[in-house]
């Protein structure tokens, strides 16, 4: 039935497209686009925008810890009373480095990750001609966007943007006269927040959607590349975790707003006594936390997903373990939502209950080491391809190893007594999930770029930007282990007015000349990527000679995805180097029966017709073979 | 039958009300939100509710029990092509509708004029109440609006597929809205005291 009706829609829709074109107009051609390619780009390119802005707010205070009793001139000049006197204000400071995580964590890695790939690649790589609803999933991209001009747009106000944190934690997000930053710069965060999560809740529901209800025919769950997998779980998450983020911020908004007490007691503020009482600030921990800890991997798996694929595409091999992979996938998913508390063991939490989490806690290194190992035994002896792309994708599983590690110190509830909120914490999830994800989104980049923009990108500049971005990474969130160690808390403006933490402004120097660096690779990368949309290379139908539906669609774009009917598919994605066959890779779309020198007994577990025909032709061959 | 499948499948149908499901679990995950942390809150703080419920909450669980069963009817109507009994009893569902937002506003009245029971409370576990039905209201609200645009379809001369696809929609909404309030009621209610 299923089948059937996918198999019809293909005619129909072809038939209806030769009927009545719709008018390409620049307005909904680029800008009010249903398409989902077109939706893609526009996230992607949103969400490089958004990566820059949080970039160089880093940058900023970088600078600032760096060179604390340093004035630049310039710094008042461009920033004015933010500034004063050449010097970041401390308040300011704190607006910096919430809202640099704030944009990375939801505006760039959720949003700018799964958003432009799940866009991209669901319906191409399952064989759909587009999402399930194309105007809601329009919706989705302006909503986002809308949310990046109001985030953006709090640094225009008069007290600044919020600066409570990205975890904008009651009582001081909760109080306008808290600080400045808890004003109307929390105001417009808490906007901002409800148009991002309608967004990615309309954008989660109809990947859901698309994924379950419109593969092509013969793509069943199984023959699904792990881009999908991945893109799939994490919608799953999204939409089962945001919720409880609305929950969270609208009880906030309450108290902010409307004075109820919540979150609030025994305040008081400036001398005054506040009238609120019996709030529990720990409850907001729970509801954020219930959403932050599956955001996490909401972040982290489109990343695992695309490196998957490229590892393979480009190991020449067929994926290591691909059922495990699918299921530490999701293992990781369940697992995500039973370890909240592990952001909490200081709270006061009843160390029982800091022992459960612990364990849920660090049960999710198996289904992480799975993968790793797993990446590594696809490229262990694969006939590596050295693309741009692949580098990206191995600098992933480096970075995941190494900031993996410190999750399990960090997820013992004693150790983390002493390493909660130092810059240990920094060090681990900016390599776990920042460095380890943005590598996996510049990997698809590199990797899809001539599937969005019909172009190559130069592979010199692709190295350049690569080596410069991994080393420049390592030198800048290394050192911090040893910092968090040594007990030197986060978030700190000025490490000179404490007398433990002097020694370390020499090595914070150093970090951020690293990070310096590492911020002129970025502008490599843009170049490169500008550059190669207009006057790159022009790309082949399947550059990197991969098995994935994709790729038979023709280079130039078109709305519906395949011309004809839309293709077929016979065997899963992975028949990279499959011994008796004479190419190294055989597309999803090739059949059986056009490679009957590299058929295998098990390519026929569920197929006993075909089983039969197989055992026919091999005894056929090998009378053949015989007689020769 | 053929051109019917034809048909539902080139405007994805199906895949547009599994993607009506998949909100109603957004939905349903934000009500669970909701109530745990409820739960969290008055079990953690000695808070209990310590209200007894205005009366009127129990009028509106019966007004949206009835606005359940006319929409039931409507759906019945339109699978039969009694295309004016479906309008009839899709109208008569939607001022049950109606009644069922006065009532809780009059409960609101209630609890904040009568008996002193207010948004703003030292006692958070009463400010829930508030919470619970002004999100449920704001559902309802959405609700009403899906409603209107079938209402709106079954008067324009629209294909039986979209017809009933309409219908379905509202429907999972409607029904899914009526069951998530029962369920709030009896949360509060056995947290009474």
């Amino acid at each position: 039935m299923s089948t059937l009706a996918v198999h019809d829609h293909g005619i129909v829709h072809h038939e209806e497209g030769h009927e009545h074109h719709h008018k390409q107009t620049f307005l909904n051609t680029y800008v009010f686009s249903q398409d989902h390619k077109m939706i893609a780009k526009q996230f992607l390119i949103t969400g490089i925008t958004m990566a820059f802005i949080g970039m160089t707010l880093s940058l900023l205070f970088r600078i600032q810890l760096a060179y604390p009793d340093k004035s630049f001139p310039l710094l008042e000049t461009l920033l004015g009373r933010f500034a004063p006197g050449g010097r970041l204000s401390p308040d300011f400071y704190m607006s910096l480095v919430t809202i640099h995580g704030t944009i990375m964590v939801f505006f760039v890695l959720t949003a700018g990750l799964s958003g432009t790939f799940a866009n991209l690649l669901i319906p191409l790589q399952i064989g759909a001609r587009d999402m399930a609803s194309p105007f809601v999933n329009m919706l989705s991209y302006w909503f986002f966007l809308l949310a990046s001009v109001v985030m953006v747009s709090s640094f225009f106000v008069q007290k600044g943007p919020a600066s409570g944190g990205w975890t904008i934690y009651p009582p001081l997000s909760a109080l306008p006269k808290a600080m400045p930053g808890s004003g109307e710069g929390m105001t417009l965060w808490l906007i901002s927040m409800v148009f991002f999560i309608a967004s990615s809740l309309m954008g989660g529901i109809n990947y859901i959607s698309t994924v379950l209800n419109m593969r092509t025919k013969g793509m069943d769950l199984w023959k699904m590349p792990l881009t999908i997998w991945a893109l799939f779980l994490t919608a799953v998450l999204g939409v089962l975790a945001f919720p409880v983020l609305v929950a969270g911020v609208v009880l906030l908004i309450f108290d902010r707003s409307f004075g109820t007490s919540f979150y609030l007691s025994d305040i008081v503020l400036n001398g005054q006594v506040q009238p609120f009482e019996g709030g529990s600030p720990i409850l907001f921990q729970h509801l954020f936390w219930f959403l932050g800890h599956p955001e996490v991997y909401i972040i982290i798996m489109p990343a695992m997903g695309i490196s998957s694929e490229i590892l393979a595409v480009n190991s020449r091999k067929p994926i290591f373990g691909y059922h495990a992979m699918v299921y530490s996938l999701i293992g990781i998913s369940v697992l995500s939502f039973i370890v909240w508390g592990h952001h909490m063991f200081v709270t006061g939490m009843n160390p029982f209950l800091g022992g459960v989490f612990m364990i849920t806690t660090l049960i999710i290194a198996v289904p992480s080491a799975v993968k790793t190992f797993n990446w590594l035994a696809t490229l262990w002896r694969g006939n590596i391809r050295f693309t741009p792309a692949m580098l990206f994708a191995i600098g992933l599983v480096s970075f995941f190893i190494s900031g993996g590690l410190t999750g399990i110190f960090l997820g013992n509830a004693a150790l983390d007594i002493n390493l909660h909120d130092t810059y240990f914490v920094v060090a681990h999830f900016h390599l776990v999930m920042g460095s380890a994800a943005i590598f996996g989104m510049l990997a698809g980049v590199y990797h899809w770029f001539p599937k969005m923009f019909r172009r190559m990108m130069d592979e010199r500049l692709g190295y350049l930007h690569f080596w410069i971005t991994f080393i420049g990474a390592y030198l800048v969130f290394f050192p911090m282990h040893f910092m968090g160690l040594d007990g030197v808390p986060r978030r700190y403006y000025a490490f000179t007015e404490f007398e433990s933490m002097k020694r370390w402004l020499t090595v914070n120097t150093f970090i951020t000349w690293a990070a310096i660096m590492s911020g002129f690779a970025q502008v490599v990368f843009i170049f490169n990527f500008v550059y190669s949309i207009f006057f790159g290379k022009k790309a082949t139908q399947n550059p990197w000679e991969a098995n994935t539906l994709e790729w038979t669609t023709p280079v130039e774009h078109i709305h519906g995805n395949w011309p004809g009917e839309i293709p077929t598919v016979y065997r899963w994605p992975y028949d990279y180097s499959k011994p008796g066959h004479d190419g190294d890779f055989i597309p999803q779309t090739v059949p059986y029966s056009q490679t009957m020198t590299s058929n295998l007994p098990h390519d026929f577990e569920d197929n006993p017709a075909g089983l039969e025909e197989y055992n026919k032709w091999a005894s056929a061959n090998k009378i053949n073979e015989q007689v020769k | 039958m053929m051109a019917q499948i034809q048909q539902e499948d080139k405007l994805n149908l199906g895949a547009k009300k599994f993607s009506m499901w998949i909100f109603i679990l957004t939905s349903f995950m934000l009500f669970a939100a909701f109530t745990s942390g409820f739960i969290v809150y008055s079990g953690g703080r000695g808070h209990g509710l310590n209200v007894i419920l205005p009366q009127a909450f129990k009028y509106s669980t019966a007004v949206i029990i009835l606005s359940s069963i006319t929409l039931l009817m409507a759906s019945k109507a339109a699978k039969g092509l009694q295309f004016g009994k479906q309008r009839l009893y899709l109208w008569l569902t939607f001022f049950l509708g109606i009644a069922f937002f006065a009532i809780q506003i009059y409960a609101w009245y209630v609890l904040t004029y009568k008996m002193q029971v207010y948004f703003t409370n030292p006692n958070a576990s009463r400010s829930f109440i508030y919470v619970f039905s002004g999100m449920h209201l704001l559902h309802v609200l959405a609700a009403l609006l899906v409603l209107l645009s079938t209402i709106k379809g079954s008067y324009s001369n629209i294909p039986q597929v979209r017809n009933l696809f309409k219908m379905d929609m509202t429907s999972i909404f409607w029904h899914f809205l009526d069951i998530v309030w029962i369920c709030l009621y009896v949360f509060l209610l056995l947290n009474q005291y």
